[in-house]
């Protein structure tokens, strides 16, 4: 039987997999797999909840498509910013972009 | 008439206004303007005397009338109007001198590039002046005694181009500022005290007020301001250099009209320093000092314009003691003469200037043959100083005399009768080396036109005859109008009459002896009281105390002044700006610009947050 928390687990797992990579990789690209990854694990928390508590409401699902989209338009910035850095610098390691420093 | 005393000092005011807005392209309507509403004054002026005269209005019950001006809760000021016999008599002195120095002007300023804005300044001082003269509180008179005070300023400037001008007008700008504080806080401590500006209610309140300390140091406040305004010592350094002025001017304002309000402000509330005996006799030392040091400064200068500078603040002094020995009849009856007479010696003086282009006196010389009006109104002028009978200065000097030996002054009175003779010596000298004598001039003189002889002429029958309102046999003369408490009667002292005219002939025959018949040479006196000449010449060397005073003394103090500002006051400003800014450069090496340290120290931050706030739920720390 799958109940709430086997789900729950999945999301904490989740999440600290992807700030794991959001924090340490040193790929731009990689850091963005992290962040959906956590954003992801949110999402699943929020089907959860939703599915467990209250299962007459649709409120999570809703946010849950809401933080899909937002993801999917965070990305497509994110991925364009690190194409016209890479094209200016020839690189993407995050270490390297640190310009707005002082 | 006397509801329409308010119009007085308006009509020049809109003189100002027209002159500066309109009028100023075209000079003789500018002269016009100004002199009409200036004669327009002087008729209003005549009413409202003659109104006086027949209604009965005297010192004790004035008429009066104001109107608000400002209000702020607890402090109520009012504009208004005082008429009583000083009022009306002042208002003449003024109108009469204003218009005819601006008829004067006409002739003396023709071709002057600024004659249309010296104008407007005119109109502006006349209207101020009258304001003084009219006002029924402190806080209405030291607004128009500052406004006196801006007009001197611009008139002494009026050839600002000149640095010594330029100079002047700020030295005597300065220097009234300073006095003016001092009446300033003067004004506060009464307002104060007893809550209100009114000359009249301020004279009931000190009835009976027991505090003779308080009302002193409001008096000897007070009496700061004249003493800068009407130039006595220690503040008188500024009048001499005032001459820078255009001559009309110096008439009008340094000689007849604006030096004399101190005396005026000393006789509109003579209660005041009644009350305060103390404050009194300074008054009357002060007076007699300044009068014996500026006439023995008088005898040795050389310009015309400053020999007259010396004589006014001399006489200034004469009035400011009068007024200090007790007697208001007296020095404002010599305020009365005294601006007749001065304002004829300086028109004539203009003139002289005029024809021969210098000040000094070693540069004229048998003006007669040229200039006879000129001269001979001038002699008037000079004998109605000097005091011979029965020219007008005879009358109000002896009855200042008179004044201060019956109130048992017998030092001052012998320093008055010192000064008559120094007087009559200094103003013949002046006449007998710049009007006759040998012809040093450098041009050829010529007479000056009619609009600038006419006054003098007007001025000098005037000098002849107005002594006889005063004079002591004449009924309902001067003293029984201007009087403080009840009309002062004096009986003719005939041997004080025959001892000041005995001292005035001898100046004058000493200084015909020495510059006329040159029996006595003034070359060899000069030599062998050397060093005295020196200090008289170099007028008691105040100037040069006062400068050292400055450099030294006030510059010192302003030096620490400025070392306190820039090192405590900017030190302290600029240390915590220097202290911010240290920290920022230390604490900016942790802003180290990697996305993921700030994402760690976020998702820390949010962990202890969580932890923190979880603490209830998950039973907290026992």
């Amino acid at each position: 039987m799958i109940t709430i928390y086997h789900y729950l687990l999945l999301g904490a797992v989740l999440f600290s997999i992807g700030l794991y990579g959001a924090v340490s990789k040193k790929n731009a690209i990689a850091v963005l797999m992290g962040i959906e990854l956590m954003l992801n694990s949110v999402n699943i928390n929020l089907v959860a909840f939703n599915r467990f508590l209250t299962p007459d409401a649709v409120t999570g699902f809703i946010f849950t498509i809401f933080v899909i989209v937002v993801a999917a338009a965070e990305v497509a910035v994110a991925l364009a910013l690190v194409v016209k850095v890479y094209r200016e610098r020839l690189t993407s390691n995050v270490d390297e972009i640190d310009w707005l420093k002082w | 008439m006397i509801e329409l005393a308010w119009l007085i000092p308006v009509l020049p005011a809109l003189g100002f206004v027209i002159i500066a807005l309109a009028t100023k392209r075209f000079k003789l309507l500018s002269a016009l303007v100004a002199i009409a509403a200036m004669a327009t004054s002087l008729v209003i002026s005549l009413g409202i005397f003659f109104e006086v005269l027949q209604m009965g209005i005297t010192m004790e019950n004035p008429v009066e009338y104001s109107v608000r001006w400002m209000s702020v809760p607890g402090i109520e000021i009012n504009a208004g109007i005082l008429i009583d016999p000083l009022t009306a008599v002042m208002l003449l002195v003024v109108c009469i001198v204003a218009l005819l120095v601006e008829i004067y002007s006409m002739g003396y300023m023709e071709g002057d590039p600024g004659f249309s804005r010296f104008y407007s300044y005119l109109s502006l001082f006349a209207s101020s002046m009258l304001g003084l003269v009219v006002a029924n509180n402190y806080f209405q008179m030291f607004f128009f005694w500052e406004l006196v005070g801006l007009c001197s300023y611009l008139l002494i400037g009026f050839y600002f181009g000149r640095k010594s001008a330029a100079d002047a007008n700020k030295k005597a700008f300065i220097t009234n500022r300073v006095a003016d504080f001092g009446f300033m806080l003067g004004i506060f401590f009464l307002f104060y005290q007893f809550g209100t500006f009114n000359f009249g209610e301020l004279a009931e309140a000190f009835h009976g007020y027991e505090n003779i300390a308080f009302l002193t140091m409001a008096a000897i406040l007070v009496f700061i301001g004249p003493i800068g305004k009407s130039a006595q010592f220690p503040l008188h350094v500024w009048l001499p250099d005032a001459m820078e002025g255009p001559t009309p001017v110096s008439a009008l304002i340094h000689a007849a009209t604006m030096v004399a309000a101190g005396v005026y402000l000393l006789a509109r509330q003579f209660v005041l320093f009644h009350a305060a005996p103390v404050s009194l006799l300074t008054i009357a030392y002060v007076g007699g000092f300044t009068s014996i040091f500026a006439a023995t400064i008088a005898v040795v200068q050389d310009d015309i314009k400053r020999i007259l500078a010396f004589s006014t603040l001399s006489q200034l002094g004469y009035m400011v003691m009068a007024v200090g020995v007790g007697s208001i009849t007296a020095g404002m009856f010599h305020l009365t003469t005294h601006a007749f007479f001065k304002a004829l010696l300086f028109l004539g003086a203009g003139s002289a200037i005029h024809a021969v282009h210098s000040n000094s006196i070693w540069k004229m010389g048998a003006l007669v043959k040229k200039m006879k009006v000129t001269t001979w109104t001038f002699v008037i002028g000079a004998l109605a100083l000097a005091g011979i009978p029965p020219f007008a200065g005879f009358w109000s000097k002896d009855e200042i005399l008179l004044a201060t030996k019956e109130a048992g002054f017998t030092g001052l009175y012998i320093i008055g009768s010192i000064v008559a003779f120094l007087t009559a010596f200094y103003m013949f000298r002046l006449i007998f080396v710049a009007f006759f004598g040998e012809d040093r001039t450098e041009h050829e003189p010529h007479e000056s036109p009619l609009c600038m002889t006419v006054p003098l002429i007007i001025l000098a029958v005037f000098s002849i005859f107005i002594g006889f309102w005063g004079a002591p046999f004449v009924e309902h003369g001067f003293a029984s109008l201007v009087y403080f408490e009840h009309p002062h009667h004096v009986t003719p002292d005939y041997m004080l009459m025959f001892t000041s005219t005995l001292l005035a002939i001898a100046g004058i025959v000493l200084a015909w002896l020495v510059y006329g018949k040159k029996v006595i040479s003034a070359e060899k006196i000069k030599n062998r009281f050397q060093p005295i000449h020196n200090i008289l010449y170099n007028k008691y060397y105040i100037d040069e105390i006062y400068q050292w005073i400055f450099d030294n003394i006030v510059l010192t103090i302003a030096s620490m002044f400025k070392w306190h500002d820039r090192n405590v006051v900017d030190g302290t400003a600029h240390g915590i700006s220097d202290s911010i800014r240290a920290a920022g450069a230390r604490l900016r090496f942790i802003h180290t610009g990697s996305l993921q340290n700030y994402a760690l120290v976020i998702f820390i931050a949010i962990v202890l947050i969580v932890l923190w706030m979880g603490m209830p739920v998950l039973g907290g720390i026992q």
